[in-house]
């Protein structure tokens, strides 16, 4: 294995001195996702398997190519998980592309996003160099926290090799429950639910259903089922539901092929509500369905605190994520050009960088 | 740790006192140009330039390593950060911000040719909202006085180093710090939302939002554990998390070490995530218990403090997994606090360990090696070797439950040779922590303290990636310089003093 990561040192020297592009992947299932990338494939997927799994450290270390199927079934014999719920969407996903897109699912307002779990990375960067950030220990402050710095950077400052993760262990009990609630209503409960202690680990809406996932202890979670009410989802359709959300199988994402990525601080009262919407987060999340004026929805957006990705859609000449502008513009030009100063990783998929 | 700790604590030779008197009066022009331009926009109580005013600011919570700023700048609004950074940027002069000087590795210690930036008049906590669960607060304030002014709406901030008392959240996000209760509720970087950042030519960013994520690279985790190297921080909003409705501790007994590391690794691998889950050696309860009377067993090797909290109903079912754990362990006494009083009491020995170790030596030096658990009986019986190799006691504290290590030496830095001893024990520990796969800091940042064990930790490759990182935020290396990452140069010259195995020849140069 240490053969591929020669061979990916020799593929970046020899691309960074001709100038070629390389279209970093693995199972392509976020192929949708950041803006259109050119340059030569370089597959990540032969670069695959565990490389050290200790249930009792709570530390998972992966080569980048494994995935999230493998990972699951592994960590499913152990009774653990990564806990930012990431999403594989159609299948195959890989957790290289997981953590270089940084999407997290349902869990993560209450859980953590991808990049609280990063403890380490091993990347090559736009020279060929082999480097290693973090480590394998829970805690650690030594040197800038490079790691984190490359999750959802989408592979623009180094080719993800090794990863390190925190996973902790799957929730005894779980329960799901469902209420008729407008989205007002909705949008308020979440909030103030969260501010009580209370096992919650997914809470969505659509359509004038509030849809609550309780995560925790047996007795933690009956508890909380008794104080909230509400109409409980057997566990099957309960499963099926938290799934469909996570991977965007459920109806609401099929039905058009344009859907916006809407992050919002969670207490921002119902926005948009002349467009199809499905809420998660408790509130910090919002997809919007259909075409729409991406300038207008930017600044309408921008006005309330959030931004706004253009998620799925053709219409991307107006750029897929909210552009940034002075300083911090530049800041990410300096970081990109740290990296990879011949601009030769995954061009484009991030805007400019 | 290197051996300047021994330069420094003689540096009240006549020799050394009148070299440090030459290059303060040398810096004497540049500082009366500096003063100059702040006094400008800032209130002469606000700028200090004499010895006397600097003296307060001479060294952080590493008082080891002292040094008199060229000048102390204390800004109180952000345009006057902004305009102390832009001024320093023009005229070229290095710049360390300092919160609550309580840091442990020396991020704060000033440069003698360098601005030190208090941000202690950053103290008020501008927002609170409920129903966000988030709170605005200057970098100047406090950690414990977040918890304190937002109980009353059943929230807390969780992350609580042992210094919550008196540490800035400013200092806090610069370290990423950590506490009792990371395990569970995660370190700064993952309790903040947003923060306001002057660069260093003056230019205020936001970084982060009030949402769950923001476009582009995540900056607000760069900037976490950065250590005042990147920018000035000049706001934080923090995630406020509920109160728990209770929390219970199970103080846990073992005849010896290695058992109590495996009743540590017994309670992960049951799928409990305690909400803090601490260890202490001996010679630790021993200082404690003589000095706060928490009821600590004195005939045990080591104990655990194993905290459970959620609802009563969790709680209940959790502190009944975790006896059975402790007691399968090879427990030979078990407690459960049975009030509120009774935990704070378990605690309280805990919380005290530092001062109480204080107590039984003139001096003692803390480390704060990280490593994975399963090392935990290796690393402890490789301490007690070099305890004996080197004639110093230690005593041993650690967050168990993430490997975070903190053993204390004891040493007397009257008694010749003590010093020198110390440090080369504290230089073989972190060299080990590497060795078994952890890494020389947990939670403390690395500072000027650890800045040789980087090179062992990193590769040059690495380490110029650390650099180039930092060019991106302060192209002329302005803000607190030398340290955190050490040079290639400095890397070289370690290389060659750790040929003979922690043994630092010629202890008598200075090398920062």
């Amino acid at each position: 294995m240490e053969s591929f990561i020669q061979s990916v040192q020799k593929t970046v020297r020899a691309a960074a001195g001709s100038n070629t592009p390389l279209a970093i992947h693995g199972g392509n299932t976020k192929a949708f996702y950041g803006g259109a990338v050119v340059g030569d494939a370089l597959d990540m997927r032969a670069y695959c398997g565990i490389i050290a799994y200790e249930p009792r450290e709570l530390v998972l270390t992966v080569r980048a190519g494994t995935t999230l199927a493998e990972i699951d079934a592994v960590m499913q014999q152990e009774q653990q998980m990564l806990a930012f719920e990431p999403p594989q969407f159609s299948g195959g996903a890989t957790i290289g592309g997981t953590v270089a897109a940084g999407l997290s699912g349902p869990r993560r307002p209450y859980a953590g996003a991808v990049r609280d779990f990063v403890l380490g990375a091993r990347v090559v960067n736009g020279v060929g160099e082999d480097l290693r950030f973090g480590g394998r220990v829970i805690k650690n402050v030594a040197g800038y926290d490079v790691s984190r710095l490359m999750t959802g950077a989408l592979g623009t400052l180094g080719i993800l090799t090794d990863l390190s993760f925190k996973v902790l262990p799957k929730p005894a009990a779980e329960a799901t429950l469902q209420f008729a609630f407008d989205e007002g209503t909705a949008i308020r409960c979440f909030n103030e639910w969260s501010g009580k202690p209370l096992p919650i680990s997914g809470a969505s809406w659509h359509n004038g259903i509030a849809t609550l996932r309780l995560s925790g202890a047996a007795a933690g979670v009956a508890a909380a089922r008794e104080k909230l009410g509400g109409d409980m989802l057997d566990p099957d359709t309960a499963l099926v539901f938290w799934r469909g959300l996570r991977d965007h199988q459920q109806a609401f994402f099929q039905t058009t092929s344009t859907i916006w990525r809407i992050s919002l601080p969670s207490t921002t009262a119902p926005i948009l509500q002349n467009m199809p919407q499905l809420i998660e987060w408790g509130g910090a999340l919002r997809w919007v369905a259909g075409e729409t004026d991406a300038k207008t929805l930017r600044e309408t957006i921008a006005a309330a605190g959030g931004h706004v990705t253009l998620f799925r859609g053709h219409a991307k000449g107006a750029g897929v994520f909210h552009p940034l502008g002075g300083k911090l513009a530049e800041i990410h030009r300096n970081l990109k050009a740290a990296f990879d100063p011949h601009h030769i990783l995954n061009r484009g998929r991030l805007d400019n960088f | 740790m290197n051996s300047l700790l021994f330069n420094v604590y003689n540096h009240d030779t006549n020799n050394m006192a009148a070299v440090i008197e030459d290059s303060w009066q040398q810096r004497h022009a540049t500082r009366q140009t500096l003063a100059t331009a702040l006094h400008a926009f800032l209130p002469a109580s606000s700028v200090l330039i004499t010895k006397e005013d600097l003296r307060p600011f001479e060294c952080d919570g590493l008082a080891v390593y002292r040094e008199l700023p060229m000048l102390a700048a204390m800004p109180s609004t952000l345009d006057e950060v902004m305009r102390v950074m832009a001024i320093a940027n023009a005229q070229n002069v290095k710049v360390v911000a300092r919160g609550s000087g309580t840091g442990l590795s020396g991020g704060a210690t000033p440069l003698a040719d360098g601005v030190l930036l208090s941000m202690a008049k950053f103290s008020r906590i501008e927002k609170i909202d409920a129903l966000a669960r988030t709170a605005v607060v200057g970098p100047g304030v406090r950690n414990q006085l977040i918890s304190e002014a937002v109980a009353h709406l059943g929230l807390y901030y969780a992350p609580d180093p042992s210094s919550q008392i008196a540490c800035s959240i400013g200092g806090n996000v610069a370290e990423n710090a950590g506490g009792v209760h990371c395990l569970k509720y995660g370190l700064t970087v993952h309790n903040i939302l947003k923060i306001g950042v002057v660069l260093i030519d003056g230019e205020a960013v936001t970084i982060g939002s009030d949402a769950l994520d923001s476009p582009g690279y995540d900056l607000l985790a760069l900037m976490t554990g950065s250590e005042g190297m990147l920018g000035i921080t000049t706001e934080v909003t923090v995630k406020l998390t509920p109160k728990p409705q209770l929390a219970r501790v199970v103080m846990a007994s073992f005849d010896n070490v290695e058992k109590a590391g495996e009743a540590v690794a017994a309670v992960i691998g049951a799928g409990i995530i305690p909400a803090g889950l601490e260890m202490m050696d001996k010679l630790a309860i021993h200082a404690v218990e003589d000095f706060v009377r928490a009821g600590y067993d004195m005939d045990a090797a080591a104990i655990l403090l194993c905290e459970s909290d959620g609802t009563p109903e969790e709680v209940e079912e959790e502190i009944a997994k975790m006896e059975a754990v402790m007691a399968a362990a090879g427990a030979t006494a078990c407690r459960v606090s049975n009030s509120e009083a009774e935990r704070l009491k378990f605690w309280s020995g805990r919380k005290a360990a530092f001062p109480a170790v204080g107590r039984i030596s003139p001096d003692y030096y803390c480390i704060d090696g990280s490593i994975p658990r399963k090392s935990l009986a290796h690393v402890l019986r490789r301490t007690d070797e070099l305890s004996a190799k080197y004639g110093l006691r230690c005593a041993n504290v650690f967050h168990a439950g993430d490997g975070n290590l903190h053993p204390l030496i004891l040493f007397d830095a009257n008694i010749p040779g003590d010093l020198e001893k110390t440090e080369a024990f504290a230089a073989e520990l972190l060299e080990l922590c590497i060795e078994v796969g952890g890494t020389i800091t947990g939670e403390h940042g690395v500072g000027i303290e650890k800045i040789n064990q980087m090179c062992s930790q990193f590769s040059d490759a690495e380490r110029e990636a650390f650099f180039s990182v930092k060019r991106a935020f302060d192209p002329n290396m302005l803000l607190n310089p030398g340290k955190a990452i050490p040079s290639l140069n400095r890397c070289a010259e370690y290389g060659r003093m750790r040929v003979s195995g922690g043994q630092m020849p010629h202890a008598d140069i200075p090398r920062f």
